[in-house]
């Protein structure tokens, strides 16, 4: 019987016969379907899958006209985060000569807004400099990372130690506090690098810390763009489903805990977000085939019900690629054909 | 990661019109097909030559937006964004910024 060589999704190497590639394709989409209350992937989907997935060569592509735009987390990072001895500047430019991305991002090295807002003047020096011997779009980017304000880093009381105390109340409060703060931090930041002449501002990883981080972003966002309705806002997902860590926080009358990627969409849209980036997590004792199919299956419903550009998370761990140190490029270029032939999103 | 996507279904940046494309979703939070036909129509060529680097080396070096070699007398860096802020019909903030800080004179 023919096998199939694919990858788990920790990234190490499986075989699967087509009946077995079959099924856990089914079983991915089925997965999502159920969970998120959205249509699982039609007959011919499925299909086009398996065919991706059944394809034997080492790298696979979109057809020509599905291109897609890539936008990036953290993207003048991931040179010097090798140990090469570049700047972020020359690191713009890699990536714009070099590398051929649509767009790219800057941040503290850190990615946090809290870590940023103290060292703002070297930021905006950078990024001011970068701009002028660049030409594509740039985002000053950073994760809300609302766990970074509870002690012992932050001035605010624990809620991962009150919960389990018992003390859900006072847990709440630290969290209301938390969003105050972090709503000032990401507006405080994000003005001030607009200020300078960021193309846009990318929200990541949005939801870490839960319900309370996603309506922190959620805020920051409506502030930022009643006060520059032309700023482009990115807000990507750290999750496929927002964790209740409050449980009761609502924006616009919804409650936000438990929110799948189609609804997390609609509230971004609410709030003014220019683009929205769904994660999906991939599970490491699952097949790529079935982390890919449950990952599409989560973001179509995005792109189909959406008026803003959709790009989904596809880093290392998100969007059906393995969670691996250094994802296999025959693993990460499957998930991406897939996530752009099979959803029609506007980007990764 | 980055070189993976860029090759599995990226646009291509600047060897390309990947830059153009992108700071439509940007600005005017146009869907990708609504982005590439603007850009095709700006640029006056096909929404298939907009992902073909040969084409787009030859349109780009034509209108002078930018390319992905650094060639003297040519535009780079925020002159080539003052061109395509121009050919797009957007505003660029950067682009915004650097006018304002000139018109406050020498």
């Amino acid at each position: 019987m023919k096998k199939i060589v694919t990858r788990m999704g920790d990234g190490y190497l499986t075989e699967m016969t087509e009946g077995e590639l079959k099924k856990d394709l089914e079983n991915g989409t089925m997965d999502a379907s159920t969970k998120g209350r959205i249509p699982s992937l039609s007959e011919d989907e499925l299909k086009h899958l398996f065919e991706i997935f059944s394809n034997p060569s080492r790298f696979v592509s979109v057809e020509p006209g599905n291109e897609v735009i890539l936008s990036f987390d953290g993207g003048t990072h991931k040179i010097y985060r090798l140990g090469v001895n570049t700047g972020r500047i020359h690191n713009f430019q890699l990536m714009e000569r070099a590398i051929g991305a649509d767009t790219m991002e800057t941040g503290h090295l850190d990615y946090c807004f809290k870590a940023a807002k103290v060292l703002l003047f070297e930021e905006q020096q950078e990024l001011e400099q970068a701009l002028l011997v660049t030409m594509l779009p740039i985002f000053y980017g950073a994760m809300p990372n609302l766990g970074v304000y509870s002690q012992p880093d932050g001035p605010f009381p624990n809620p991962a130690e009150l919960l389990p105390q018992g003390k859900i109340k006072e847990a709440r409060a630290a969290q209301e506090e938390t969003i105050e703060m972090a709503v000032r931090d990401m507006v405080s930041v994000a003005t001030s690098l607009y200020e300078v002449g960021a193309d846009g501002i990318n929200f990541d990883t949005t939801g870490a810390a839960g319900d309370p981080d996603f309506l922190a972003t959620l805020r920051a966002t409506r502030i930022l763009k009643e006060k520059y309705p032309e700023m482009c806002v990115e807000l990507g997902m750290s999750s496929e489903f927002v964790l209740g860590m409050h449980g009761e926080l609502e924006f616009e009358g919804v409650r936000l805990a438990g929110l799948y990627p189609h609804d997390q969409m609609k509230l971004a849209e609410k709030a003014g977000v220019t683009i929205f980036g769904p994660a999906i997590n991939s599970v490491t004792n699952k097949s790529c085939a079935w982390n890919v199919a449950r990952a599409v299956t989560f973001v179509k419903p995005c792109v189909e019900r959406g008026r803003i550009p959709i790009h989904a998370n596809m880093g290392m761990g998100v969007g059906g690629t393995p969670v691996a140190e250094y994802p296999p490029a025959d693993a990460v270029s499957r998930a991406s054909k897939a996530m752009a032939e099979i959803t029609r999103l506007d980007g990764l | 990661m980055a070189i993976t996507h860029t090759i599995a279904s990226g646009m291509g940046g600047v060897r390309t019109a990947g830059d153009l494309v992108g700071r439509m979703q940007m600005t005017r939070g146009m869907k990708i097909r609504e982005a590439k036909e603007y850009v095709a129509g700006k640029l006056r060529v096909s929404v298939a030559d907009l992902s073909d680097p040969v084409v787009m080396a030859e349109v780009r070096g034509d209108l002078d937006l930018g390319r992905v070699r650094s060639i003297p007398k040519f535009s780079k860096g925020i002159d080539a964004k003052f061109r395509i802020a121009e050919l797009l019909g957007i505003e660029i903030n950067c682009v915004k910024l650097f006018k304002q800080g000139v018109a406050r004179g020498f």
